[in-house]
């Protein structure tokens, strides 16, 4: 289960509209532990893609040491899908490396960069499986 | 040639939890070397047939090794490195 204030969910989904047709990615932070998302950083999307997206290699390194100076882990990680469903592609499953983290998919497909429709789903992805989580949305 | 190496949550079944391990090499390569020798089977999720694997990063202090010489890469005593699987897909 995703627990997570709807002021991020509102954060992510602002981001991946601003960066559709290219698909958006970041990280929410948290203290360790705690299985609860706190700080958003947005991340540029190396790739520039509609169909890909990678964090910048000197992003990454800078990320994970602010992330250990303050104690924290990226309890979130999303990226968006500009054209298909929000589960889970194939180099999705292959990449994923933090088997503690809820990985976020959001789909644009239907709202593009406006207004519309979104889909926002959880999912734990660990040893090439993929486990779709309930989402709870909290007020705040 | 003393170097501490920043092992990732992923690969840290590997040491036995622990997420700084220190091996000794003169170039990036001997160090992967002598982390697999201590740590059997974390070279395989470093290296592929072609060098680094596209989707980890390694860094020599804060560099990126694709930057520098890859696993030619000199290491200096007191050098520290870090391992970090790309966040990537599709």
């Amino acid at each position: 289960m995703l627990r997570i204030t709807r002021t991020l969910v509102d954060s992510l989904v602002d981001h991946a509209r601003a960066d559709h047709p290219d698909e958006a990615c970041g990280v929410i932070a948290g203290p360790t532990g705690s299985d609860r998302p706190v700080r958003f950083i947005p991340l540029v999307n190396a790739a520039r893609s509609p169909t890909f997206y990678e964090f910048d290699s000197a992003d990454l390194l800078a990320l994970y040491r602010e992330m250990d100076d303050r104690d924290e882990e990226p309890v979130v990680i999303y990226h968006s899908h500009t054209a298909t469903e929000a589960y889970p592609s194939r180099t999705d499953i292959a990449y994923a490396s933090e088997p503690n983290a809820h990985y976020v998919l959001v789909s644009t497909r239907e709202c593009g960069s406006g207004d519309g429709p979104f889909e926002f789903r959880s999912f734990r992805i660990a040893d090439g499986e993929v486990r779709e989580e309930p989402v709870e949305i909290l007020e705040g | 040639m003393a170097v501490e190496v920043r092992i990732p949550t992923i690969l840290r079944p590997y040491t036995g939890g622990e997420k700084l391990v220190t091996v000794s090499g003169d170039s990036l390569q001997a160090v992967v070397a002598d982390l697999d020798a201590n740590y059997p089977g974390i070279g395989e999720r470093l290296l592929d047939d072609s060098g680094l694997r596209r989707f980890v990063n390694v860094y020599l202090n804060d560099e990126d090794v694709r930057f520098l010489s890859g696993l030619a890469t000199t290491v200096s005593d007191g050098d520290s490195i870090t391992i970090l699987p790309a966040v990537a897909g599709g």
